[in-house]
């Protein structure tokens, strides 16, 4: 069963000028844990907007646990658990008065479903009586992430939870939600970091309201057309230089401490290794490598850009 | 010997008792890509707006661009770039206004902001868009204008705080592909990101843990040192015991 559905989804901004939404349709099964992948700007805010009730969609359908989005929006409400990308609680309230507030908007309390926020709570709870307004940035995740969940919605939607947060925040956060997958919670989870993709059972790809690709992240590793080369050698800038004005290069970009090559058909490692020391580069590397999600991000918008122009 | 275009010695900053940087000292060279990275509230922003000439440090000594951070605050706000993924252009002004403008105030003579202005558009590739307002711009022409722009007075150091923050993949390419070119020419480049491939981007890197500078050095030499595979490895295992957030 389907706990989130969108179908054909168009939505447009500015009397019909800016495309924000562009023909969006993508499920999500229940108890899946599935990312919405792509920049800001690519159309991930009105989709979570869309689906939480809080904007109207120009033309499609979609309807999350069941309800429908326009029809049953009541209905909707009490059953997920929004984030919204900008922190939205009340700064001037403390920890706790947070949590009893959203407790008691949702006709519950705090006490009814600790189990669920437990684990969460308990690592801020220390600070029950600062205002949310002074919370760090990790502190304030937590807490709206208690607030979503005080109700116990069948859904969580969580719009870019992680922008902005640094590396150890954001992998405490995955495991959090990984923790409440296993409670069988349905979450669509946005974000823009590509490594992040490969930590969710399924993902869509977004750029400029359209969908690129939704699968899993292996399966969408694995349909990477080509082979994909990792070089370096000890001036990167200058390989990179030389590596694009080679006839051989299909495409080059820096990558890590990498560049990720790929090469037009009947060419690979042996001619850029030849190539890159016969223009004077020392310590040349090149290794045939598995793509990341971020390559084949890449490469889905190259593709979209020369069919468009 | 190397030219330092940074010198940092013990620079601290203290509000009250709480030392948001405690003791930094580090150096950097002109040409270089300088990371300078941290967990959130580990006092990266603190440390740069002292670099910047922004706020007067508690003790400690620095220069930059062989300017002193307590004497000659403007002298460094003339000789340096900023810009961050905030604060950048002005929306409500068109593409041409904005670059003429910082030009201006930067006192890049007016011939020459005309011709390099040309020069600028034929780059970016942006001739039909100069007279449209920067706001209605995409996110990744905006920061690639906006570092142009930060660049235009021919500065000794470029400040990048953030500067690809929420961008897509490849503009965030193109846009390292700017720094790389600046940074050929001679323009130091400190920049600030959460992305951890970026920091391999970087000739050093500096991270920072609750005030201090707990490690600086090569990304591959950070990687031999932590026994690390990537530099996400490196900044988990450094900032993982950070005591305080933002």
């Amino acid at each position: 069963m389907n706990s989130v559905t969108l179908q054909n989804i168009k939505k447009t901004y500015d009397k019909g000028n800016v495309l924000a939404v562009d023909d969006v349709s993508f499920e999500v099964k229940e108890g899946e844990l599935f990312g919405l992948i792509g920049p800001d700007g690519a159309g991930k805010t009105s989709i979570f907007r869309i689906l939480t009730t809080l904007l109207l969609a120009d033309s499609g359908s979609a309807s999350v646990a069941g309800f429908d989005v326009v029809k049953d929006y009541r209905a909707i409400r009490n059953s997920v658990g929004y984030m919204p990308g900008k922190f939205s609680l009340y700064q001037d309230l403390t920890i706790r008065e947070n949590l009893q507030f959203f407790a008691t908007v949702f006709g519950t309390t705090v006490e009814a479903n600790y189990d669920l926020i437990k684990d969460i709570y308990e690592q801020i709870k220390p600070f029950n009586n600062r205002r949310a307004g002074k919370l760090s940035g990790g502190m304030k995740q937590k807490l709206a992430l208690c607030c979503a969940l005080i109700h116990k919605p069948n859904v969580l939607l969580l719009d870019e939870p992680t922008t902005g947060v640094d590396v150890v925040s954001r992998r405490e956060f995955w495991e959090m939600l990984k923790k409440l997958k296993m409670q069988g919670i349905t979450i669509l989870v946005s974000t823009p970091y590509m490594d992040e993709a490969s930590l969710c059972e399924r993902i869509a790809l977004i750029q400029n309201g359209k969908i690129m690709s939704v699968d899993t992240p292996d399966k969408i590793i694995g349909s990477y057309p080509v082979d994909l080369y990792a070089v370096k050698s000890e001036n990167i800038y200058k390989l990179l230089v030389d590596l694009r004005a080679y006839g051989e290069v299909a495409s080059c970009y820096a990558f890590g401490e990498f560049l990720h090559v790929t090469m037009k058909e009947g060419s690979g490692a042996e001619q850029i290794e030849k190539y890159a020391s016969g223009k004077g580069h020392q310590h040349v590397v090149a290794n045939k490598i598995e793509p990341g999600i971020e390559d084949s991000f890449i490469r889905l918008m190259s593709v979209r850009d020369a069919t468009k122009s | 010997m190397e030219e330092k275009v940074i010198i940092c010695k013990e620079l601290t900053k203290s509000f009250g008792d709480f030392y948001a940087v405690n003791k930094i000292s580090f150096d950097v060279n002109k040409g270089e890509i300088f990371g300078f990275l941290g967990a959130n509230g580990a006092g990266k922003t603190t440390a740069m707006r002292m670099l910047c000439g922004l706020s007067f440090p508690t003790s400690g000594e620095a220069t930059v661009a062989g300017f002193n951070v307590y004497k000659q605050q403007d002298s460094i706000k003339k000789n340096i770039g900023y810009m961050s993924q905030k604060f950048s252009l002005y929306e409500n002004l068109t593409v041409l206004e904005n670059i003429s403008f910082f030009g201006g105030v930067y006192g890049v003579r007016k011939k020459e902001i005309k011709e390099r202005s040309e020069e600028l558009i034929q780059t970016l590739g942006l001739q039909n868009e100069t007279k449209k307002l920067v706001g209605e711009l995409p996110l990744g022409w905006k920061q690639k204008l906006a570092f142009s722009v930060a660049i235009f007075h021919k500065p000794k150091i470029v400040f990048l705080d953030e500067p690809t923050g929420g961008v897509d993949p490849l503009t965030r390419r193109q846009f390292w592909d700017m720094i790389y070119k600046a940074a050929d020419e001679g323009i130091t480049v400190f920049v600030t990101t959460h992305y951890m491939d970026e920091a391999e981007y970087c000739n050093r890197i500096s991270i920072m843990v609750d005030g201090r500078v707990e490690a600086l050095d090569s990304p591959g030499k950070l990687k031999e040192r932590f026994s690390a595979d990537s530099m996400d490895e490196v900044f988990y295992k450094l900032a993982r015991g950070a005591k305080r957030g933002e």
